[in-house]
């Protein structure tokens, strides 16, 4: 871990429309290893937050427990975080949410956290279509608890300790398309540009974006026969395409290839550019998502990118159809029915 | 043989099948007679079942008042066949035995001491009605028609109850009225005189309503602004959701929009459903769950976080008989201590004890604002007996000009004048509660990361002994705040110079009080204390102080309250008696007077030799 962080910037370091400058995104300083990939991935978030001007204070960060939970107080200091008890992030998340819908709301956890003690809550805050960032921080083991495999550790993979995993490992972005996730994407720690346009696309997608990041864990699972280690993934990932994120209102500058590329429409009115292989499957559809994932693994591959994306998913409030307004802003006048309304309640249980 | 002879002062029990639409004819009875004037309490005997399995529906009529259960059977009303010889052998001596002679009774059932009032009810049933689904209903109802003329209820009564139940749905009223002729007539003809207990109208029920504190509490979670609920179903929780959702998509519309002001999610556990309300709360919303038993197991780590941290979250806990699934559907009061210290780790949460429908009304729509003002779990601790069944209450009542007290809560402007530096966990006041913030509120102040590891003042995570064992101690100021928040005991001084005092909560409340009178006609005069908050205060120590003896009457088998009361008020145990009841029956006030004639005869340490 470091002990120290620069505090002068460069005086021109630049600002962002909201005149603040990246450094406003930032957290506390990482008490995690170093060269961690949790801590690529809570820059990354920063990246993503100063670019797409959101006011820190609109965001809602949460987490579970291990690892990966604790990087939200490395990032967005200006946010309130919560860290829940381990696996049920998901559950406080969905209350957070129905209290005010009018914040950003991005749930870090681990593959621990979501694989094994949570996956009950985190399928159901799938199957909920809750309006939120749902990332998975996924090193194939416990960090905190010095190494052991986790759920997704991949069968017959081997990590520091050299047994190989003898059960078979669970995809999560497979699950979290079949429980009805309207994006899901998978990333890698090491890949930055890609991971920062897609923490983007998934911030503005409404309904749960779920993003499952491999993110090597440098204690316990990177040695070469970690199937979850710098060098196998960087020697085993496919990027299934590359993408430009249009924020909503700004000219299209991108350059694409014609023919390949498919504009997306995103719920703000952004654009989405996704720019695929020529044999790959639309990626709004979902059997084709799961096939192609299965494939991947079959072939030892690592696919990433956005594997599937739903840009018309409606979220829980939309299928609640509660108020437009934060529940939370409601007062007596709005909650309370009155004395007279009651006493005509009385009156059918006489 | 000498006949039970009453007037307003019986216990009728109906022996059912479940499933078989016995519930609402039975129900149709109980409120004839309470709209007659008569007061009753109405104990539904269910099984874990949908169909099939026998239940049973007991009806306490008590012109004096009485409302908890009495035990015994006047007279009972036997149509299931399943259970006919253990409802036969359970009629008092004196009392009626009513059952559908469309087959004959046993050979085995040759009681002389009580009288049989037989019905040919399944016989006259399908001479009048062809439709098989309607016969099953309507023969419930031909057995009405024969007590409103065996307890001289008349027809009258029941008519109009019927034509006010169907009033929207006429057609159904028809066969319905043809029915309770049917019984009425048969009886009258069969049977008359044969049945000395009977009904007279009376005025001993007042403006009382009524209603199932499940009811109640979901109403009472309306009225004190829940916007938020996570929920699972589990018996015998799930009506206090059911009644917030249903009175909600009525009352809590937004005008312009149509769309709600509310948000229930059934969640895919109780781990969820409080989950869900902890989020909530915690962003500001007004949040709650309800859940029994296995569910308090289940929300416990979650109950830890939400005291560590400090989030205001409302819970209604109806209690149902334990341990483990235990039993279902029977009634205990024994998650006093599973509550009370919820979690791991040094943990006390705030419990409400209701003891009728209009106190579920007002504990737990005050349950939110204790909730907010001590940013803290609140416990309204109902049971099945409270929850499920049908009791006498005072009407709701809500003060129009009573406002939410949303407790210490920081706005942007607050933060912009704040004096001294701003943190989560700072006791400014010292009463122990801090100031929160709700995310969102203001660009560059208050925010914090909440969490359940130990944090300083200022929310920052840490492992300094000194700092954690400050939080800790200021959970304890919390404490003593809360003591004089939550509602005082119900104390009643029948005799100043009294040794003996008795100490009750919730349902047991009207057997115990029951119990009480009878035992002052009997010269045995005792103090009594109705608890209505944990934690305890003064006025608790000092009743114990008075006393030389305290009885401590409760449901459950390990005398939870008087464990509670032992540890937290430092009394000798041996000045607390236990009166314990836990078979999963309500208690009654015969079970608890036997008990203290027991102990006062037998003489115990502290009764000076038992006479008093």
């Amino acid at each position: 871990m470091s002990y120290t962080r620069p505090t002068i910037r460069h005086p021109d370091a630049g600002k962002n429309k909201l005149g603040y400058t990246r450094k406003y995104y930032e957290g506390s300083i990482s008490t995690l290893c170093a060269g961690c990939g949790h801590d690529s991935i809570t820059n990354a978030i920063i990246n993503a937050c100063f670019e797409m001007n959101i006011e820190p204070h609109r965001v809602v960060k949460l987490s579970g427990i291990g690892c990966s939970s604790k990087t939200p107080a490395y990032f967005l200091g200006k946010s309130h975080g919560f860290n829940a008890v381990h696996g049920r992030m998901p559950s406080v998340a969905t209350g957070a949410n129905m209290a005010n819908r009018d914040l950003v709301y991005i749930g870090v956890s681990g593959d621990g956290d979501t694989a094994s003690i949570g996956i009950g809550q985190f399928m159901h805050v799938v199957r909920r279509n809750l309006n939120m960032v749902y990332i998975v921080m996924n090193n194939g083991c416990y960090g905190l608890t010095k190494g052991q495999d986790s759920a997704t550790a991949d069968k017959g993979s081997k990590t520091k300790k050299g047994n190989p995993v003898a059960l078979e490992s669970i995809d999560l972005c497979e699950l979290a398309i079949q429980s009805g996730a309207g994006f899901v994407a998978r990333g890698f720690s090491g890949d930055k540009k890609q991971l920062v346009a897609m923490l983007k696309t998934a911030i503005v997608h409404k309904g749960l974006a779920f993003l499952d990041i491999i993110s090597p864990c440098v204690s316990f699972n990177n040695v070469p026969t970690s199937t979850k280690s710098y060098s196998w993934v960087r020697e085993h990932m496919e990027v299934t395409q590359s993408f430009d994120f249009i924020p909503f209102q700004q000219e299209i500058t991108a350059d694409y290839r014609q023919g390949t590329s498919l504009p997306i429409t995103m719920h703000d009115g952004s654009t989405l550019n996704l720019h695929k292989r020529k044999d790959q499957a639309d990626t709004t559809d979902k059997a084709a998502a799961i096939a192609e994932l299965e494939k991947a693994r079959q072939e030892q591959h690592i696919l990433t990118g956005i594997l599937y994306l739903n840009p018309e998913s409606t979220d829980t409030h939309e299928i609640l159809q509660t108020t437009e307004k934060p529940l939370n802003s409601l007062t007596a006048r709005d909650l309370c029915p009155g004395n007279a309304v009651l006493e005509n309640i009385n009156d059918t249980f006489r | 043989m000498k006949q039970l002879e009453r007037i307003n002062d019986f216990v009728i029990r109906f022996a059912n099948v479940n499933g078989s639409g016995s519930a609402s004819a039975n129900n149709l009875l109980a409120k004839v007679i309470y709209r007659l004037g008569v007061p009753i309490s109405p104990k539904n005997i269910f099984p874990s079942n949908i169909q099939g399995l026998p239940t049973w529906f007991e009806v306490r009529v008590s012109e004096r008042g009485y409302l908890g259960r009495r035990g015994g059977v006047d007279f009972m009303v036997a149509v299931n066949g399943q259970t006919l010889q253990q409802d036969y052998d359970m009629v008092q001596a004196g009392g009626y035995f009513l059952f559908d002679s469309t087959r004959p009774l046993p050979d085995n059932c040759t009681r002389t001491d009580i009288t049989i009032i037989d019905i040919p009810l399944t016989r006259l049933c399908n001479q009048e009605f062809s439709d098989a689904r309607l016969r099953q209903l309507l023969r419930n109802i031909i057995y009405i028609g024969a007590l409103a003329h065996l307890l001289d209820i008349g027809l009258a009564p029941v008519q109009k109850a019927i034509t006010t139940q169907f009033a929207s749905k006429p057609k159904l009223a028809e066969p319905n009225l043809r029915a309770l002729e049917i019984g009425f007539n048969y009886s009258s003809e069969n049977h008359d005189k044969s049945c000395a207990l009977s009904v007279r109208p009376s005025d001993a029920v007042g403006d009382r309503i009524l209603m199932d504190g499940n009811t109640a509490a979901g109403l009472g979670a309306l009225y004190g602004g829940a916007t938020v609920v996570g929920w699972y179903p589990i018996t015998p929780s799930t009506s206090v959701i059911d009644t917030f959702e249903r009175y909600a998509k009525r009352l809590r519309r937004e005008e312009e929009t149509g769309k709600k002001n509310y948000a229930v999610i059934q969640a895919e556990d109780e781990l969820a459903a409080i989950g869900i309300a902890i989020g909530a709360g915690w962003n500001g919303a007004r949040a709650f769950t309800a859940t029994s038993g296995p569910g308090i197991s289940l929300m416990s780590e979650f109950l830890g976080l939400a005291y560590f941290a400090e989030i205001p979250i409302v819970l209604v806990n109806v209690q149902r008989c334990g341990p483990s699934t235990g039993m279902p559907t029977r009634t205990q009061q024994a998650d006093l201590l599973a509550c009370a210290y919820a979690s791991h780790g040094d943990t006390r949460n705030v419990l409400l004890f209701p003891s009728d429908p209009s106190e579920c009304f007002e504990m737990t729509a005050g349950a939110f604002d204790l909730a907010d003002r001590l940013q803290t779990p609140v416990i309204v601790m109902s049971d099945l007996d409270l929850g499920m069944n049908s009791h006498l209450s005072r009407p709701l009542s809500w003060d129009d000009s009573r406002s939410y007290d949303r407790g210490k809560v920081m706005s942007a402007e607050d933060l912009d004048n704040a004096e001294k530096p701003w943190g989560r966990y700072r006791d400014i006041d010292g009463d122990g509660i801090c100031y929160r913030t709700y995310p969102g509120t203001h660009p560059d102040k208050g925010a914090y990361v909440t969490r359940g590891t130990s944090h300083n003042e200022y929310a920052a995570y840490t492992e300094e002994s000194q700092a954690y064992e400050r939080g800790m101690k200021r959970l304890l100021v919390k404490w003593e705040t809360a003591r004089a928040l939550v509602p005082c005991p119900v104390i009643s001084i029948k005799d100043e110079n009294a040794s003996i005092g008795a100490i009750y909560f919730g349902t047991t409340s009207q057997a115990a009080e029951e119990a009480l009178e009878l035992l002052a006609e009997q010269s045995i005069p005792i103090n009594s204390m109705r608890i209505l908050a944990y934690p305890f205060q003064k006025e608790v120590f000092d009743f114990i102080d008075q006393h030389e003896v305290v009885f401590v009457i409760e449901q459950n088998r390990d005398c939870q309250l008087k464990t509670l009361l032992a540890g937290e008020c430092q009394v000798a145990p041996e000045k607390l008696d236990a009166v314990t009841h836990f078979n999963g029956l309500p208690i009654t006030a015969t079970i608890i007077t036997n008990r203290i004639h027991t102990t006062l005869l037998t003489g115990r340490p502290g009764n000076k030799g038992g006479k008093q």
